[in-house]
């Protein structure tokens, strides 16, 4: 009863702050693109006068959503043109269950892992609803009876499938490393040092493995610049004939796989929940010195460092978003074919090759 | 005459879009991308230190963002913009246009209707009855001002907002046009600059 009402809370205690962060990423994206280029950026949405820098936008959005006019095409397939969002949508929010966001909380006798869901198939179980995602897109140009929605759709699929055969092979080298799929191992591994003092953190071990599985990831999805699929005024994307709450739902989605993406980059790479030099029961500096804290602070460091790092990769990827101007569709299907896919396979040769003269 | 080699044309005459030639450095993208990335993170930088400084009152010389907040910050028009028209008055009130009709004749839009009537005074040969200017034909060309030898018609209001809810409210008639409503910045009536008048 006990374990099932932990189990209960945890899920929905990840699924609020998801879908909440979801909804401030999209004041963020607005504000930090409007900082970036010297503007001030949506600031006129008050209730009773009260502006807070612009911070009712996302409610008004929400609102403006719910009004809009939900239009089907006459000639679509109503059943599939309403499961195509829910089906973009829910796997990005159902990633986020293998993420581990801390260690374990101790009440008591109680042991609680900070994690909905310890799956010791954790990557691949990524893996396979990250390829979910494809189908809510291909759906939707489906669905609408629009050609230029279904040229969209394909195209998106064509993208997401090549950039998904990359995200997986560049991610190899990293799970020959920790030798496990199970992404709190593989965290638990980050805790340790390399030569004393640096962190065993994804990065060292894969620089190169990061910089081929960040773009891949970035392109599975669909984001500047490589997000031809949706390509707004130009070229059309599957989402054309989507509006009110069911463009919304696509629109969210986004805003949570750029979240759960950050959330992932910082477990695989950047050492999770880990602090630097923070052990169970406090900090023990490798120059000497320790600093004993309570378990509850620890946890909270950790939870504290964990959101730090997702913070920081969602204003990267903004950063990149309104930076880099997009790839046309040759270059992008170059860049996975020619570029990302073969480096990913000489670092899986490198990795093995070192594993094997270090572990004999 | 130097003989033009066809075959070996450089890249540029033989493709309608121009080609830039990549080396190493630009093809693995990396090196030029953080180039870009670290250009945008300045400007975010400089601009959040700025904002975080006004709102402690701090460095108000210096503007976060290069945008107006429109209808509380103004942009400063220039003295010589064109904006609605007005027309001039004698010193005992009435309308110092004389209904010669030029502005009507130069108009390129044809959005200016004057009726001509009798001035009640004998030694003054005509005035306008009613002075119209249809706003939302006009194209702000300044033609009418510059053609008018009375100096009856000015452009010198400043004022851009020129709206309504309705076209035929957008017909200006010569009360409209005498009320010598003016917008902000507008110049006095006895402004320096416009020594020329004297
Ligand atoms: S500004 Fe040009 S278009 Fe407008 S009323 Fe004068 S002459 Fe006509
Ligand atoms: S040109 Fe001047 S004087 Fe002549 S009709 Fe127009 S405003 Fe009146």
């Amino acid at each position: 009863m006990l374990e099932t009402a932990i189990i209960l809370a945890k899920i929905w205690g990840v699924l609020l702050t998801l879908v909440t962060l979801a909804a401030i990423m999209t004041w963020v994206e607005r504000k930090q693109s409007a900082v970036m280029q010297d503007r001030l950026g949506a600031n006129r949405a008050d209730v009773f006068g009260l502006r807070i820098i612009g911070l009712f936008q996302p409610m008004a959005d929400g609102i403006k959503m719910f009004f809009k006019e939900d239009f089907v095409p006459p000639k679509g397939d109503k059943f599939l043109h309403t499961l195509a969002p829910i089906v973009a949508f829910f796997p990005a929010v159902v990633i986020f269950a293998v993420v581990p966001f801390g260690d374990v909380l101790r009440i008591g006798t109680l042991e609680i892992p900070l994690q909905v869901a310890r799956l010791n198939i954790g990557y691949l179980f990524i893996l396979a609803f990250g390829g979910l995602t494809i189908y809510g897109t291909v759906l939707a140009g489906w669905s609408s009876n629009n050609k230029y929605s279904l040229l969209g759709g394909l195209r998106a699929a064509a993208q997401m499938i090549s950039y998904e055969v990359c995200v997986g092979l560049s991610l190899v080298g990293l799970i020959m490393v920790f030798g496990t799929l199970q992404l709190d191992l593989m965290v638990k591994q980050q805790g340790e040092l390399i030569f004393g003092f640096l962190p065993a953190w994804g990065i060292f071990y894969q620089p190169l493995g990061f910089l081929l599985f960040f773009p891949a990831v970035i392109a599975e999805t669909k984001r500047v610049p490589f997000d031809l699929p949706e390509g707004e005024s130009e070229i059309i994307g599957y989402y054309t004939e989507y509006s009110g709450l069911r463009f919304g739902l696509f629109y969210f989605a986004e805003f949570i796989e750029i979240i759960v993406m950050s959330a992932l980059f910082s477990t695989l790479f950047f050492g999770g929940y880990q602090v630097p030099y923070l052990y169970a029961d406090g900090f023990v500096f490798p120059w000497g010195g320790s600093w004993n804290l309570p378990h509850l602070v620890v946890v909270l460091l950790q939870l504290g460092s964990f959101f730090i790092k997702i913070a920081f990769f969602c204003w990267l990827q903004v950063l990149i978003r309104w930076t880099l101007p997009r790839f046309r569709y040759d270059q992008l299907m170059r860049l996975c074919w020619t570029g990302i896919l073969p480096l990913a396979v000489l670092n899986i040769l490198i990795t093995g090759g070192i594993l094997l003269l270090i572990k004999g | 005459m130097a003989k033009i080699d066809y075959h070996n044309l450089p890249v540029s005459y033989k493709t309608s879009v121009q080609k830039v030639d990549m080396g190493l450095w630009e093809k693995i993208y990396y090196p030029e991308v953080i180039r870009g990335l670290l250009l945008t993170t300045g400007h975010f930088v400089r601009n959040m230190i700025v904002h975080t400084a006004h709102v402690f009152g701090m460095m108000k010389d210096k503007r976060g963002a290069v945008t107006y907040q429109y209808p509380e910050e103004r942009r400063p028009i220039h003295r010589r913009y064109r904006g609605r028209h007005r027309l001039m008055k004698k010193d005992d009130g009435t309308e110092r246009c004389t209904a010669c009709m030029l502005c009507e004749t130069v108009c390129p839009t044809n959005c200016i209707y004057i009726v001509p009537e009798e001035h009640p005074d004998p030694t003054v040969e005509k005035h306008p009855a009613s002075y119209e200017i249809d706003i939302l034909r006009c194209c702000f060309c300044g033609y009418c001002v510059e053609v008018c030898p009375c100096d009856a018609i000015r452009m010198d209001t400043q004022d851009v907002e020129i709206a309504g809810w309705d076209r035929t409210k957008m017909v200006y008639n010569k009360e409209m046009l005498m009320a010598n409503i003016t917008g902000p910045g507008a110049p006095p009536e006895d402004d320096p600059a416009q020594w020329w008048l004297k």
